[in-house]
């Protein structure tokens, strides 16, 4: 095995984690709103159209419920088709696709028909781009039963992710957010095989531990390197699938630390940190040494202006300041 | 096939479609079948003519009012009475109940009761399908009331768009179910609204199943010659009422009256009868038949087990490497 290391950025693991698959199987294709010519929005899928041709390279009409559809009856009619919804709020338009027919149908029709599906979806705020294009939906998606729900926060994970979900039988959601794009990465040169049952802990801590997922793993990571010195070692988990969820990792994390600082993009109400929250409640309740605390965007539709939208979303200082209340170091927050 | 062959075994087909819906209604009344029941009495042409177009290897995309369908596509009739009484017999295990069958070996995907919503499944059918080089065809019913849907606009223009092998199977039977199709529509001219998508269209009597069988034959070889999608709409009418809940207050018994007079099965038995090779004692014991055989299926589904309540988290994720049913 190659152990040569090599940077790249997750936008170009995403790239590399999708070309891959379409060179593996001639049964893979991508279709999705501007992913050919113009190379996908966020530049995901430059140069796939010459590489793969306009069969399995697939530009489609504005129709979110009919390509997400047509996705469906793909993969029912024995495609592997990779489907890419360009931002999470345009997902709303294919909803009942995704939760009527998806992640339905195997229940529905007695075991009979699975739909081996994935989904990409553009996910999360911090590019001002308000209230129609930022938000998390992928705390919702994880509400229901029938498919799978992933959230690489790494450059290894935005590469490896792909081939994993492309295992599964069921619909898999992939939410990447758009804040990580850029971000760089020393990485394998060849793939590692990526799991995709279990959350991972990034960063070893004693005190607290931080649980986050997909963009705001950087800002828990960074808070962690804040409050060390402080004197506070803070664990940091990263769920990556938020359904099922690894409820194992999480209650191992709070079993060693007692205390648990839940970091969420979606809004705090109804959401994945309230159930995570739930959770711990339920299976580490005696061995917890203080509330659970959550750190959520506002509720309030995400706004342009950037210091609103900043003031909307978790940040670093409020998991510092909420790691160092937990410790007894007297914060106001 | 001799028209009257034909225009015989197309009458049982019918016969047994008519009367299996009057059975479910009967034990509807019985509480042995709930939940929603949506019966295809006076459409039965349309099932029934348009399956004989079709292979074995294509593949039937249905809404929620498809008994009719998927025993016309040969669903065994006692899996579908017994999946209305939610029994572990049933061509969707019981999961699904009358609105959701599904049966793989017929590739009979269902069964979709969000109207509209199988219109892009069967466009993805057929773009599996076209991407393999088969010539195979993706066979849809749906309702005018899909027509008024955004999907169904979405799914004929990506159908359109990629010359798709899809094979538009709209029963118009005037009513979404209590909006008359002018209530709903602002131009009702549905074959218009196909073509506006460079589909092509015709409209074909529904009541008369020897027109619909010739008529769907050519679509269907159309659409299997690789020409792209077909839409076509079927004039008909249901004579009883849109599910079992529905005092039927939008329309005049003499409507239904009138169209009662076209019924599928009486209009093709007066022509049988012309050509003599149909009595009434061949239609006595043909009802007979039908009847045995329908309350075989009720024997069926009485006697099939309840699914165990622990597997009731079954199937809700196939495991990994199970890609297999």
């Amino acid at each position: 095995m190659s152990t040569e290391k090599i940077r790249m950025t997750y936008r170009e693991g995403l790239r590399q984690g999708l070309r891959d698959a379409l060179r593996k199987d001639a049964n893979v294709f991508l279709m999705g709103e501007d992913v050919g010519r113009y190379g996908g929005s966020y530049a995901v899928s430059r140069e796939f159209l010459a590489e793969f041709g306009p069969d399995r390279v697939r530009d489609t009409p504005l129709s979110e419920s009919a390509f997400v559809g047509a996705g469906i009856g793909a993969a029912l009619g024995g495609a592997r088709p990779i489907v890419e919804i360009m931002t999470v709020n345009f997902s709303l338009l294919a909803l009942d696709q995704i939760i009527n027919n998806a992640a339905s149908l195997l229940h529905m029709s007695g075991g009979q028909f699975n739909v081996p599906l994935v989904i990409r979806i553009g996910t999360g705020a911090g590019r001002q781009l308000a209230a129609q294009h930022s938000h998390s939906f992928e705390g919702w998606y994880a509400h229901i039963p029938g498919i799978r729900i992933l959230a690489p926060a790494t450059v290894e994970d935005a590469r490896g992710m792909i081939a994993a979900a492309l295992l599964e039988p069921n619909p898999v959601l992939i939410f990447e957010h758009v804040m990580l794009l850029s971000m760089e990465a020393e990485v394998e040169e060849r793939p590692p095989h990526v799991d995709i049952d279990f959350a991972k802990v990034r960063r070893e801590g004693e005190d607290l531990s931080l649980i986050t997922y997909g963009g705001s793993l950087p800002k828990a990571l960074e808070a962690a390197e804040i409050l060390e010195k402080s004197g506070v070692s803070a664990e940091v988990l990263d769920l990556r699938t938020l359904r099922p969820l690894d409820d194992a990792s999480i209650q191992k994390t709070i079993q060693k630390t007692g205390r648990g600082v839940i970091i969420d993009e979606g809004w705090r109400s109804g959401s994945l940190s309230s159930e995570i929250s739930a959770r711990i409640s339920e299976q580490a309740f005696s061995v917890l040494k203080a509330p659970i605390v959550r750190i959520c965007t506002k509720e309030v539709p995400i706004p342009y202006p950037r210091h609103l939208e900043e003031a909307a979303l978790p940040s670093v200082k409020e998991i510092v300041d909420a790691g160092l209340n937990l410790m007894g170091k007297n914060v106001r927050i | 096939m001799n028209t009257d062959v034909q225009g015989l075994k197309f009458y049982r087909e019918m016969l047994k479609i008519r009367r299996f819906e009057e059975r479910s209604a009967e034990l509807y009344g019985e509480m042995k079948i709930r939940g929603f029941l949506h019966l295809s009495v006076g459409q039965e042409a349309i099932a029934v003519g348009v399956m004989p177009a079709l292979h074995q290897e294509d593949s039937v995309v249905s809404a929620y009012r498809e008994h009719g369908h998927a025993i016309a596509r040969g669903v065994p009739l006692e899996s579908i009475m017994a999946e209305m009484f939610g029994k572990a017999g049933g061509c969707s295990h019981g999961h699904g109940g009358s609105m959701h069958l599904f049966h793989k070996p017929s590739r009979f995907y269902g069964g979709s009761a969000i109207v509209g919503g199988g219109l892009p499944i069967a466009t993805g059918l057929a773009l599996a399908e076209k991407m393999k080089w088969k010539e195979t065809v993706s066979a849809c019913f749906f309702g005018e009331g899909a027509m008024a849907e955004g999907v169904f606009h979405e799914s004929m223009n990506l159908a359109a768009l990629w010359k798709l092998p899809v094979l538009f199977l709209c029963e118009n039977n005037g009513y979404a179910m209590g909006t008359s199709i002018d209530r709903e529509l602002s131009r009702t001219d549905l074959v218009q609204k196909a073509k506006s998508y460079g589909v092509a269209a015709i409209q074909v009597d529904g009541m008369d199943v020897l027109s619909v069988a010739k008529e769907a034959k050519q679509a269907a070889d159309y659409v299997r010659s690789g020409e792209g999608p077909f839409f076509m709409e079927f004039k008909t009418y249901r004579f009883r009422a849109h599910s079992m809940y529905d005092p039927e207050l939008y329309r005049s018994k003499t409507e239904v009256d009138v169209w009662k007079k076209r019924d599928p099965l009486l209009h093709l038995e007066q022509k049988l009868k012309e050509s003599g090779v149909f009595t009434d004692d061949n239609r006595i014991q043909m009802e007979r038949d039908v009847d045995s055989e329908i309350e075989a299926a009720v024997q069926f589904a009485e006697a099939s087990s309840l699914e165990p309540v622990e597997d009731l988290m079954k199937n809700v994720m196939r495991e990994r490497g199970r890609s297999e049913y």
